[in-house]
């Protein structure tokens, strides 16, 4: 390699460990799509520096004031691209912020025994220890439906689509005789559910309550479920929630879990959990009461983000059963624009309706 | 138009091609005709992303048109799937040529196989079609509304430009075909595949260029009659609307205007013809109501 381009490659590298420091993506391979970018453009030009860059160490419309702003401050005083894109606000579903829609038809999902229904709307924060117990007894029953998404594959059926393949498959085994035909229709699978569950100092009340609710859809839908914990320091905890027993669960979980009762800073939390591509494609469900302790712009954007990347979001909030709720802590108005659902998490009743969007079907 | 066919790499330089571009009647800002550079160049996937309306899809057009390369289209939807846009056996023919073996009394199993599964009775699907025409534009439009899955696909594709049949082998691009890819980003495009393609955020045209683009493309279109209009637009679409005008409409809006003979924008043809440039009721409301186009009179 010529001592010139040792430098650019020095140069780019600089760039780019930069840029990452700033949050773009630029890893290895896309500082050497951009060396190979430069090989076609002029690498002392600084717009077809600042082009190249864009294309190939950028991944989304997010990086580019980013880029932009580094661009300047390493290669300084260059005339860097035009101002910022427009920020695009994708509304994906109707969100009923304020109204939760009443769910009255299908079977309650929770067991239907003589203590639930007094139960059932009892905030759990203002109960007795004996009452609570009954609560954990019945979370311990309580089942959910789930959503059913076609999968690509495709299964034989004695009715659907005709299966041509098969069809000449057969035929062939048969000698070249075309009498039978095959069909097939789509598989279906659960659709996956991602939960991540608040445990700071202000959800105390209602944490323990919402990870027994996890446990339970975990027990419900084991390869189809998965649970982080949130706070200042995410952390999954899935696999402690495999264990069949209630009690041994919880018990894994509080020793999993590195920050309880601590304070909350949901947007970098999202950022990390967004990282990790879980929530591709799959319902996730954020138990939190939205007291943002870090900065509510940044929990907006990865809100944004999360509701491009998942099918639904849906926010579970305690204090939204409580009368006169109004959402207006400044991390629950970042993040309603994003969601799809809202919904109370404070009871019983709360859960059921939880439950119910669970085992919907959304297009 | 002038009608010639252009090596991918006899294009010298992003200039170039935005001149190239430009006889078409396609003008492309730095940027862009720099990524479209790149792209034939580098034998890399284009991944254009930014609002309706841009001009996502028509630089692929137009791409094919310079390179007097046919474009392939394959519009994307949810629960696109291999057999569609792969390829997929002719049943119908195959079944005949079965029925007619037997007719004939020919029921050797290897042989039967070896004929059904013959290229003649492969019916290629976009993304083979581009792997096999050469040279082509492959336009993959809106992404987006495909599901997940489907990226995987195309991965594959984009990968090593290469289908294999499992019944026939492997069919491979001579030379890859130029592959534009558009998102309106109403969800994430899987990062594995964003690696593969140089991305391209596209943004709303200046006004500059938008006067430019009208007066290239209508050209007997006043230069007021641009300005208006593009002022109008610009300003449309910092005003909240559910739909923000993209080009394409301000396009179809000076159109209309000219076909009723406007030379100058004013409020009442404005408002007879907002239904080229604006495509939802509430939108109609809220400029109308506000007297948006009001400050054009006098």
């Amino acid at each position: 390699m010529t001592s010139a381009a040792e430098d650019l490659v020095a140069v780019m590298t600089g760039f780019a460990r930069t840029l990452r420091a700033a949050g773009v993506p630029a890893d290895h391979e896309r500082i050497q799509g951009l060396l190979r970018a430069l090989a076609h453009l002029d690498a002392a030009e600084p717009r077809d520096v600042y082009w190249a860059g864009r294309f190939t160490l950028c991944a989304s419309a997010d990086d580019l004031p980013r880029y932009d702003r580094v661009f300047h401050a390493y290669f300084g005083g260059l005339r860097a691209g035009r101002r910022q894109p427009a920020a695009v606000t994708v509304t994906r579903h109707t969100v009923g912020m304020f109204t939760a829609p009443g769910r009255d038809d299908g079977p309650a999902p929770v067991a239907s025994a003589g203590s639930a229904e007094v139960l059932r709307n009892r905030d759990v924060a203002k109960m007795t220890g004996t009452e609570l117990a009954e609560v954990h007894r019945l979370l311990a029953l309580f089942r959910a439906g789930r959503e059913q998404r076609r999968s690509r594959r495709l299964r034989p059926s004695h009715r659907g689509r005709l299966d041509s393949r098969a069809t000449i498959r057969e035929a062939l085994r048969r000698g070249g005789e075309t009498a039978r035909l095959r069909y097939r229709v789509p598989r279906t699978r659960p659709r996956r559910v991602v939960l991540l569950v608040d445990v700071s100092g202000s959800m105390t009340p209602y944490a323990d309550t919402l990870l027994r609710l996890a446990h339970a859809l975990v027990r419900c839908e084991p390869r189809a479920t998965e649970v982080f914990s949130a706070g200042t320091r995410l952390t999954r905890i899935t696999a402690e929630l495999r264990h069949r027993d209630p009690a041994t669960a919880m018990d894994a979980v509080s020793r999993a879990i590195p920050d309880w009762s601590g304070g909350t800073r949901l947007g970098e939390e999202l950022r990390r959990f967004l990282a990790l591509n879980d929530a591709r494609g799959a319902v996730v469900v954020i138990a939190s009461d939205g007291w943002e302790r870090g900065d509510v712009s940044l929990l907006g954007a990865e809100m944004a983000r999360l509701s491009r990347m998942a099918h639904r979001v849906i926010w579970v909030n305690p204090h939204k059963g409580q009368e006169g709720y109004q959402p207006l802590t400044a991390g629950m108005r970042a993040a309603l624009p994003h969601i799809d659902d809202f919904v109370a998490g404070h009871s019983l009743a709360a859960f059921e309706e939880l439950a119910g969007l669970l085992g919907e079907t959304h297009a | 138009m002038v009608r010639q066919t252009i090596e991918a790499s006899d294009v010298g330089s992003p200039g170039e091609l935005a001149e190239l571009l430009d006889r078409h009647a396609y003008l492309a800002g730095e940027g862009l005709a720099t990524a479209a550079f790149l792209a034939l160049r580098m034998g890399r996937p284009l991944l254009l992303e930014g609002e309706a309306g841009v001009g996502k899809t028509e630089l692929a057009r137009t791409l094919a048109a310079v390179l007097g390369a046919p474009l392939i289209r394959l519009q994307c939807y949810e629960g696109l799937d291999g057999p569609q846009v792969l390829y997929d056996w002719d049943f119908a023919r195959q079944l005949l040529h079965l029925k007619a073996a037997e007719a004939g009394g020919l029921t050797d199993p290897a042989r039967l196989e070896g004929e059904v599964y013959d290229r003649r009775f492969l019916i290629a699907r976009p993304l083979l079609r581009a792997i096999e025409t050469q040279p082509s534009v492959l336009l993959i439009d809106e992404i987006d509304r495909a599901d997940v899955e489907f990226e995987a696909i195309l991965l594959e594709v984009l990968s090593d430009f290469a289908i294999s049949i499992p019944e026939l082998g492997t069919i491979r691009a001579e030379r890859p075909p130029v592959v534009v890819l558009t998102s309106n980003r109403t969800r994430e495009v899987h990062d594995a595949l964003k690696r593969r393609c140089l991305y391209h955020w596209l943004e709303h045209p200046s006004f500059d260029r938008e006067v430019a683009i009208l007066l290239r493309r209508l050209p007997s279109c006043s230069e007021t009659l641009a300005e208006q209009v593009a002022k109008s637009a610009g300003r449309l679409r910092e005003a909240g609307l559910v739909k923000p005008p993209g080009i394409a409409e301000t396009i179809d809006w000076t159109e209309a205007l000219l076909t009723l003979g406007a030379r100058e924008l004013d409020p009442d043809l404005a408002a007879a013809t907002l239904g080229a440039l604006l495509k939802h009721r509430e939108d109609h409301e809220a400029v109308l109501g506000n007297g948006f186009f009001g400050d054009l009179r006098g």
